[in-house]
């Protein structure tokens, strides 16, 4: 009887929520009206990490705080910011980390330079089975 | 080919593992530290956040001494268990000042009810805005401010009764 009462509790019983008591940001999931400027901001969400499920973007993310920040790249693009501008705002706070576009920064070099690493070794190999068939 | 060059793809494999084996030993420190500490705090202006409490702007920030500028919600769990932590700094005579994100003013007064009211001001943060602009990233998060109105240090999660030294050592240097 008592794990039964127990158990009913257990189902009716809310779970503690971590949401917030206010509803979503105006433009958090609303689109601009305008379609170029809506691409705009949807590119730059998609290139901007979540700060609570980190490792997704802010478009992807359901959380109240990417939703606040939908809402910040909207607006700031529909009162004619650019995107770039956006971007270094969040960077100026957050650091490289809040974007996921890599930087041109020297620490990001290795990234930059492995592909023509990767095309020269590849190279060099096709050239030595070459010559080996050849002779 | 070499022996060298045929050991390499193993050598490789090994390395990735080692790798994937020490992240799991040691996982990697997933906490937001703003970039704006050492720096003056951003322009804001927030209304009130419940009635009988003023708001809270950046101009008014620089009283000349250190105080704490503390992110917290009404929705917010561990914030309930800084609560107690605030009225001590309080009743030491830390001058400390709320943002409460995304909170509703009757939201606000049964928290305050229920846990004290430790704040001078309250400022109203409806969309994250001043929080986002603080680089902040959750609540509850703790500011240091100095009485130029710079950042000096970022306190990431509730306070507990072990962090009060810490705390009270940053308000004395920023002084």
């Amino acid at each position: 009887m008592r794990a039964l009462v127990l158990s009913i509790a257990l189902a009716l019983g809310a779970p503690a929520s971590a949401d917030s008591n206010l509803p979503p940001s105006y433009w958090a999931y609303r689109q601009l009206p305008d379609p170029k400027q809506e691409a705009k901001a949807q590119a730059l969400m998609q290139e901007l990490r979540c700060l609570v499920c980190q490792g997704q973007s802010i478009a992807d993310s359901d959380a109240d705080l990417a939703a606040d920040m939908r809402d910040l790249v909207r607006r700031r693009i529909a009162a004619g910011e650019n995107p770039e501008q956006i971007r270094a705002w969040l960077i100026e706070r957050y650091g490289d980390w809040i974007s996921y576009r890599p930087t041109t920064e020297p620490i990001a070099l290795p990234l930059w330079a492995a592909p023509i690493i990767l095309l020269i070794f590849g190279g060099a190999i096709v050239a030595g089975r070459l010559k080996r068939k050849r002779s | 080919m070499s022996r060298a060059l045929r050991l390499l793809p193993i050598i490789l494999i090994i390395w990735i593992l080692i790798a994937f084996a020490w992240r799991l030993v040691q996982p990697s420190d997933s906490v937001v530290r703003s970039h704006l500490v050492n720096r003056e705090v951003p322009p804001f202006t927030l209304p009130s956040a419940v009635a009988g409490v003023p708001g809270l702007d950046s101009a008014s920030l620089a009283t000349g001494e250190p105080r704490l500028v503390n992110f917290f919600a009404s929705w917010c769990v561990p914030c309930v268990a800084e609560a107690p932590i605030l009225e001590r700094l309080k009743k030491q005579g830390v001058k400390i000042d709320g943002i409460a994100v995304r909170d509703t003013p009757g939201g606000i007064t049964a928290f305050l009810d229920r846990n004290g009211n430790p704040y001078e001001r309250i400022g109203a943060d409806r969309s994250s805005r001043v929080q986002l602009s603080l680089g902040s990233s959750g609540v509850p998060e703790t500011f240091v401010v100095d009485g130029k109105g710079v950042i000096r240090f970022q306190f990431v999660g509730p306070i507990g009764s072990s962090d009060v030294p810490e705390v009270m050592k940053q308000l004395e240097e920023a002084k």
